[in-house]
């Protein structure tokens, strides 16, 4: 058969094309989100079994101190709502305020990350560390994937802000900071279980 | 890159800054509510319980809401279809696993070890 | 931790980690001779370029399930060959003889038997089939995420070459297919395999994380116009409900096998004992994954016989919304019986009466969806080729395989037959009755549309016939032998418990199987040579109901030339036949306007992110730390420079996609 005679680039997808493409990205993200929540659901559900099981060890009273978890919480709480506020401008596609807010988010997600990189420190210097019971293997696993999870979220935005910088707001970098968006978004919600479940619940000696 | 037009995706249009403000006001609110009344030991340790459960899931609401826009896709609504499906499931799992692991605890731990664990305040 | 990183650059390798059984070494020669055949092939016809340039970097998903296919069938040969050793080791070690194999191989070869049947066979057919048939279906050029499809593939290839690699160096599980603690613990199980099987599972378990993903948004976004849930092919919703298993259950392994990796590394104590670990939450967790697996499995098979027996009884699908509603009961109920598997682990009896019933409710949908294709075949007008056979026999191996697990469903009575043959039986019909005749039955369906010919008939009924013959003989035995008493898993036992001669008519089973396979090899092969006369000249060989039949075989690489709108079921018929059904008169505005088409660019980057996620497995299992830590930032890096890529389609003008479409066409005889 002849050589097939092909435009090899596809820049120039029309509108609605573009629209339709965006639009199921957007929704493959969110059934991606989906499974996430039903990846911390199981973790949520391996703690809930394990957190009594502390051989002897410290249990969640002992060992969390729930001042220093409601700063984290409000560290994490505050870039969720600046990451919106950086949506907001997305909308507006202000380029500079885009970059602004979301440097802010990152800020503020980086305090998160070091403060508790910080709680895991102490409790590894104690000798409290995951090895120590079934209880806090659970804890900080469960604790540690969210963790991971925002430092995926900051890669993300450290490469989104690098990209826009350069490129500007594109149709492929305004959808794939949407994608961001909602990722960070969904991190603050799973956080509000594990301050609830773990911290909370932990220090009433549940 | 020529300029992009304002809108490339219709759902866009909807969104407003006061929906991020008012969660972020509601959040936290019921962050800081639930905090203190652990911190004060402010009721009976089972009230407590449930106001701090029922505090997070107000919260939840409230975020999926106001900062992940649940709900305000164009028809069809999967979205919030695939949204419901995973809450059952996680409904499911959870507490399925609460049921059974709590049942198989009970039945399979041998006497000695729950005085055991009693005695050790662990039970 | 340190100790653990024996050797940093080279991990726990070493040359004695090769075995030297002659057994072992005998699947050794013939798993690296085969592809090192392949490659001599490919170097001496010069391939390699074609190789690369029209499979390897391919996003087109019917080359990629093509692919999943061929990977699945090779794995088919391996499992079998495993499942052979079973048998003839269970027929010939009875008193005094010891059989062939050592224990502890018999524990690595049932283990390696269920892990790459359900893993890599059943899974793998299933995408493939998925990938072949399912956009074509929807009247779609392609499936949603063209990239993610590549990426799917070659994380699954991934995983299979790790599960094999576990052959040549190391060994693999001894632990059954799914790896219980405490004897998959580092306690009682320091070597490599039970980490050879957790990562080529990880590996392979995130591709399929994505293809369901994929596929959902394939379905609920890709449909051409006209085509309303309710009016696709129940294929796709078998497919929608599959996937949204996979979707919800899968998390629940990769969090399960990442738990027991963590309990194997860093030292946690998820399921050790003591340490306050629980063995008993990873039963728990693994099967609340584990059941849904096997819905996954078998959806797509009965989406299959969906299509089959409609369009060989010439009749539509009776009760199109039951088999809906059947769809979405057993997909709600599957997440709710998954304690039946454990029934004896020791829960109360109003835990185990709750699961029990739930597992006997579950079979109310099937049985509607069994009654409904009998119903269809009712005063249909009936044509018995090769995909109906496999479909008459899923029917009686299915009803027997679901009754003794109906049985089983009551707790009192799993209690006696728990882990015996009893439930390998059972378990076996299913997903050889149920699953494998229904990717048997769909191959055969379909394959005319990719390879433009149809299988020789008689070899297949040939084939057939040995399959349920060999299979009954193989199974039935061990119904019997499991109310006997004989547990599964056994590698030796005395003659006293008379099972002896039943084991041999086993063994005699699986040689016939075992001919039933060499046919279906025959088939194809006769098939290839004799293919002049086996052509398929219309594109529409078995008189069809739905959109792939109405394009030419093998399938144009962008499907359709012209999208098609459709405004009933079974669109193809509905213009074949107007006059049947009245009701569904198409206003025909079909003058042929051919647009551009636009089309992904191959790429190579699904290949070299799943590169480095084998990478990182293989790093894991042997404890080489530089090279998990490089594989790592290999997936991480090549996903960021993958999404740099700005234009990653090529557009068809639409004048070529007319010269394309009126030579295809002319090549196949086909009306427009």
């Amino acid at each position: 058969m002849e050589p097939i005679i092909a435009i090899p680039s596809a820049k120039s997808l029309k509108r609605q094309e573009k629209e339709e493409k965006n639009n199921k990205m957007l929704f493959g993200f969110w059934v991606y989100i989906m499974t996430d929540c039903v990846l911390f659901a199981s973790l949520f559900a391996t703690y809930a079994v394990l957190h009594n099981n502390v051989y002897n060890g410290p249990g969640g009273a002992q060992i969390f101190k729930l001042p220093y978890v409601l700063g984290e919480t409000l560290l994490l709480l505050t870039s969720s709502f600046s990451c919106g506020l950086a949506t907001i401008s997305l909308q507006n596609r202000s380029k500079r305020k885009v970059i602004s807010y979301f440097i802010l988010t990152f800020i503020l997600g980086l305090g998160f990350i070091v403060m508790e990189l910080n709680e895991f420190h102490n409790l590894v210097l104690a000798h409290e560390s995951w090895r120590r019971s079934g209880f806090l293997s659970a804890y900080f696993t469960l604790v540690g994937t969210h963790g991971l999870h925002v430092i995926v979220g900051l890669i993300w935005m450290a490469v989104m802000i690098t990209r826009v910088s350069i490129s500007g707001l594109t149709n492929n970098i305004v959808r794939r900071l949407k994608m961001l968006a909602i990722f960070w978004h969904f991190l603050d919600v799973i956080w509000i279980f594990i301050f609830t479940i773990v911290y909370l619940l932990g220090a009433l000696h549940l | 890159m020529s300029k992009l037009p304002l809108t490339i995706n219709h759902d866009e249009n909807k969104l407003k800054l006061s929906s991020y403000i008012t969660g972020f006001g509601l959040s936290i609110l019921f962050t800081i509510s639930a905090y203190l009344l652990v911190i004060n030991h402010a009721a009976s340790r089972t009230v407590l319980i449930g106001l701090v459960i029922v505090f997070a899931i107000c919260q939840f609401i409230s975020q999926s809401f106001l900062f992940l826009h649940l709900g305000q896709e164009n028809k069809p609504r999967w979205r919030l279809t695939i949204f419901a499906f995973m809450l059952g499931v996680v409904i499911i799992i959870v507490f399925g696993s609460l049921w059974i692991m709590h049942n198989l605890k009970y039945r399979m731990t041998i006497p000695q070890e729950i005085r055991y664990m009693k005695s050790q305040d662990n039970l | 931790m340190i100790s653990y990183f024996a050797n940093f650059w080279i991990g726990k390798l070493s040359i004695h980690q090769v075995p030297t059984n002659p057994i072992t070494v005998g699947g050794i020669i013939i798993m690296v001779g085969l592809p090192l055949l392949i490659a001599a092939f490919l170097t001496y016809k010069k391939k390699w370029r074609w190789l690369y340039r029209e499979w390897l970097t391919t996003m087109d998903a019917k080359k990629i399930g093509i692919m999943y296919i061929i990977v699945a069938f090779l794995m088919l040969l391996r499992g079998g060959s495993d499942a052979a050793l079973i048998r003839v080791q269970q027929a010939t070690s009875v008193g005094s003889s010891h059989g062939i194999i050592s224990s502890s191989t018999f524990q690595q070869v049932f283990s390696a038997h269920g892990t790459i049947m359900i893993f890599f066979v059943a899974m793998g057919f299933m995408f493939g089939i998925i990938n072949l048939i399912l956009p074509v279906m929807l009247g779609s050029r392609d499936v949603a995420f063209p990239f993610m499809n590549s990426v799917s593939f070659w994380l699954f290839f991934g995983g299979m070459i790790l599960v094999n690699l576990s052959l040549i160096i190391g060994q693999f599980s001894n632990a059954g297919w799914l790896a219980y603690p405490p004897l998959s613990e580092l306690r009682y199980n320091p070597g490599v395999g039970i980490d050879y099987w957790i990562w080529s599972l990880q590996i392979a378990g995130i591709g399929s994380l994505m293809s369901g993903i994929n596929f959902i948004v394939t379905i609920l976004k890709h449909r051409c116009q006209g085509m309303t849930l309710m009016r696709m092919p129940m294929f796709a919703w078998s497919v929608l409900g599959s996937m949204s298993l996979v979707v919800f259950a899968f998390p629940i392994l990769t969090v399960t096998l990442a738990l027991l990796a963590l309990d194997r590394t860093i030292g946690t104590h998820f399921f050790t004992a003591g340490g306050g670990g629980n063995m008993m939450m990873y039963v728990n967790l693994i099967w609340a994954w584990g059941h849904p697996e096997v819905y996954i499995l078998v959806l797509p098979a009965f989406g299959i016989f969906s299509e089959v027996v409609s369009t060989f009884s010439q009749k539509r699908l009776f009760g199109y919304t039951s088999m809906v509603l059947a769809i979405w009961a057993i997909v709600l109920l599957s997440f709710t019986v998954w304690l039946h598997h454990f029934f004896t682990m020791g829960a109360g009896s109003n835990v185990n009466a709750f699961f029990g019933i739930m597992t006997m409710i579950i079979a109310v949908p099937t049985g509607v969806k069994l009654f409904n294709w009998i119903f269809t075949m009712y005063q249909g007008r009936i044509r018995l080729k090769n995909p109906m056979y496999w479909f008459l026999g899923f029917v009686v191996i299915f009803t027997i395989g679901g009754m003794a697990g109906v049985l089983m469903a009551i707790p009192p009575v799993d209690f006696q037959l728990h882990n015996s043959l009893f439930l390998v039986a059972h378990f076996h019909m299913m997903i050889v009755g149920g699953v494998l005749f229904g990717f048997f039955s769909g191959l055969l369906y379909w394959l005319p549309k990719i390879l433009g010919f149809r299988l020789n008939e008689r070899l297949g009924r040939y084939a057939f016939w040995c399959w349920i013959v060999g299979f009954l003989m193989a199974f039935v035995p061990l119904y019997i032998l499991g109310m006997m008493g004989a547990t599964r898993r056994l590698d030796h036992y005395q003659t006293s418990t008379g099972w002896h001669p039943l084991f041999v008519v086993a063994g005699i089973g699986v040689i016939i199987i075992a001919a039933g396979v060499a046919f279906q090899i025959l088939q194809i092969i006769y098939s290839l040579i004799t293919r002049h006369k086996l052509k398929d000249t219309t594109g529409d060989p078995w008189n069809g109901r739905t959109l792939e039949w109405s394009i030419p075989s093998p399938m144009p690489f962008y499907n359709f030339a012209i999208l098609p709108t459709v405004n009933s079921r079974d669109p193809w018929w509905a213009k074949k036949y107007p006059k049947e059904e009245p009701g569904l008169q198409i206003t025909n505005k079909e003058q042929p306007i051919y647009q551009d088409i636009v089309l992904p660019k191959n790429s190579s980057m699904g290949m070299l992110i799943a590169g480095f996620a084998f990478l990182f497995g293989f790093g894991a299992v042997w404890h080489i730390i530089w090279l998990v830590i490089a594989g790592l930032i290999g997936v991480i890096v090549s996903i960021i420079i993958r999404s740099t890529k700005e234009d990653t389609d090529y557009i068809i003008p639409a004048k070529e996609v007319e010269r394309l479409d009126k030579q295809y066409r002319l090549e196949q005889g086909v009306q427009s």
